[in-house]
């Protein structure tokens, strides 16, 4: 009866995994191969000559360079304010934090990175109704709000691993700081942060590749399927995310479905390239404190 | 600034400046609850009919209990799916499979997390849909079955790496203490390590729950979004969460605003209890884990 269990649980291990990685392997073989026919001159720029395209001096109907240069926008735009919020309190939660303060602050940064993205859009869009019904009556959602929803949203990812990053250097490099006459300060300006930046870049990593795929959040605060190349922080805007999920809903025609398991593709390799650099930095500095 | 104190007025201002982003960040999420709160407040007065089973906006019936009654059947069949297969691959990570392949296994976990919701939303619209449709002939393939499948793939990682931290975090003192008894890996893992992990999966479960029931883009593409109970496994339904995506794409008049509003707060609410009870069951272990598989 026991070996049967064994035997059970054992097939029922390697029957899984076995299953996770057919899986993936058919996802992958399944967005290139169906992607593959719109790779080709047209995938960016469409009719539109490249030049002109790039330049936006003529508008791009069939190509996902506006989509493009919409979330590269979007990404540098919500990292633009997460990034430096997140870094400094990650360092606060690691170095300087009183114990319970320390304690308390978790809470709300858990919480926080538990909130669903659609969760975030909708307080975007809150914002501009209650924005509309008070100061500014024309107020409309656009790239700034977005940028300011995402930012929310990688905010936790931003803490938590500045905040591991400095977990993870020694206590020695603690010690020997002051021991030489350095303040608290002076040590973590200069010896911690530098000991840890590797760490902190893997979670802007990891903050830009979660800014880039998510969807949910730009669909109710200002992305649209057709607005051109980003034009300004009030704008309307088009991202990569956004346009896989409308040619998912109304895809015309072959060429245009193809398009679709392309900017998939493309979005994948995206977010796994940066979480893998992530990763490979995180380990990188666990291997060079721990030896 | 006094010399005793050993700090610069400098050094002062960073430090505010830097407890004033903790500050920030962590009660931002206490200003978004606050600030749905307000905004769902006139589905409290009872005159939008909020929490009522009759969705027909256009009759001024905006109830929301059919999608709170969808979201959480998803939510809880895609667990159920997950769980189990979750359990295998970890288990297979943690000893019962050869020690090369499960570190690839676990590599493929890994940069699953890392997947967009709208990839496979979108892959699976385009083909397990009418696959379903064609297999059981009923319906449009548009279902409680495919979202569900598709969901449980989503959640996964969430589950295996939250399960593999708190094993991880269990020891190496029992693994030894096994093998200084003769159990073998693969027995150890299966017959002292699982049974000894309750909380650890129950901590799992309840991130992956949260996971599935904040998710939008699956729903929204393969639930065919009626606004109603499933009857079966094949009809179509609404979560909250592509509920308030529609709402708010429709552009519907004000008065539907409220009902978003007031799902919003249940998915934050129910959001929030699966993060503390995930904090107080897991007492920080493999905190950093499950950081990265984190609900989005």
């Amino acid at each position: 009866m026991r070996r049967l269990g064994d035997r059970v649980g054992m097939a029922w291990a390697w029957g899984s995994s076995l299953c996770l990685l057919l899986g993936l392997g058919t996802l992958l073989v399944v967005l290139v191969t169906r992607g593959a026919p719109a790779v080709g001159p047209g995938l960016l720029f469409g009719d539109t000559a490249p030049g002109d395209a790039v330049l936006g001096r003529a508008p791009v109907f069939d190509g996902i360079w506006p989509a493009l240069m919409g979330t590269l926008a979007l990404v540098a735009l919500a990292c633009l304010v997460a990034v430096p919020i997140g870094v400094a309190s990650g360092i606060y939660l690691a170095e300087i934090a009183p114990r319970r303060r320390r304690a308390l602050l978790d809470i709300g940064v858990d919480m926080l990175a538990g909130v669903p993205s659609v969760v975030m859009g909708l307080f975007g869009f809150g914002l501009i109704l209650l924005m509309r019904r008070t100061l500014a009556p024309s107020a409309t959602t656009g790239l700034w709000l977005s940028a300011l929803c995402i930012a929310l949203l990688v905010l936790p990812y931003l803490i938590r691993t500045t905040q591991t990053a400095l977990d993870a250097l020694p206590e020695s490099l603690r010690l020997v700081g002051p021991g030489l006459g350095f303040t608290r300060w002076q040590n973590l300006r200069h010896v911690l942060l530098p000991a840890a930046g590797r760490g902190i870049l893997g979670g802007v990593m990891l903050a830009v590749g979660r800014a880039a795929e998510d969807t949910a959040v730009i669909m109710l605060t200002g992305a649209v399927w057709n607005a051109g190349l980003p034009a300004g922080l009030g704008e309307k805007f088009e991202a990569l995310s956004f346009r896989i999920y409308v040619l998912a809903a109304e895809y015309r025609d072959d060429m245009q479905l193809a398009q679709g398991f392309a900017c998939a593709f493309a979005l994948l390799l995206l977010t796994c390239g940066l979480l893998a650099s992530a990763h490979l930095l995180q380990r990188s500095l666990e291997r060079r404190w721990k030896a | 600034m006094s010399p005793t104190s050993g700090r610069t007025r400098g050094e002062r201002t960073a430090e505010l400046l830097l407890a004033g982003a903790a500050a920030v960040s962590a009660a931002a999420v206490l200003g978004i609850l606050v600030f749905l709160a307000i905004l769902a407040a006139p589905a409290w007065q009872g005159a939008a009919h909020v929490f009522t089973w009759d969705w027909r906006p256009f009759h001024g019936h905006y109830g929301i209990l059919p999608m709170v009654v969808g979201s959480l059947l998803l939510a809880l069949t895609a667990l159920l799916l997950a769980l189990p297969v979750a359990i295998g691959i970890a288990a297979f990570a943690h000893g019962l499979g050869p020690r090369r392949l499960a570190r690839i296994v676990l590599a493929a976990v890994h940069a699953m997390t890392g997947i967009p919701t709208i990839v496979y939303a979108f892959v699976s619209a385009m083909l397990l849909v009418p696959f379903v449709r064609e297999v059981f002939v009923h319906g449009s393939g548009y279902s409680l079955l495919s979202a569900a499948l598709v969901l449980s793939v989503l959640i996964l990682p969430t589950i295996v790496l939250v399960v593999h931290a708190h094993w991880h975090s269990m020891g190496k003192e029992l693994e030894r203490t096994c093998a200084a008894l003769g159990i073998p890996r693969g027995r150890a893992v299966l017959r002292v390590l699982l049974p000894l992990s309750r909380r650890g999966l129950l901590t799992a479960a309840v991130l992956g729950f949260a996971r599935a029931l904040g998710d939008t883009m699956i729903a929204l593409l393969l639930s065919g979004n009626a606004a109603q109970v499933p009857g079966s496994a094949l009809d179509g339904f609404r979560t909250l969460t592509a509920h308030i995506a529609l709402v708010v794409a429709t552009d519907t008049q004000d008065a539907a605003y409220a009902s978003i509003f007031a799902a919003g707060l249940i998915l934050l609410l129910v959001a929030a209890a699966a993060s503390l009870t995930a904090r107080r069951l897991g007492a920080g272990n493999g905190r950093t884990e499950a950081a990265r598989a984190a609900p989005r």
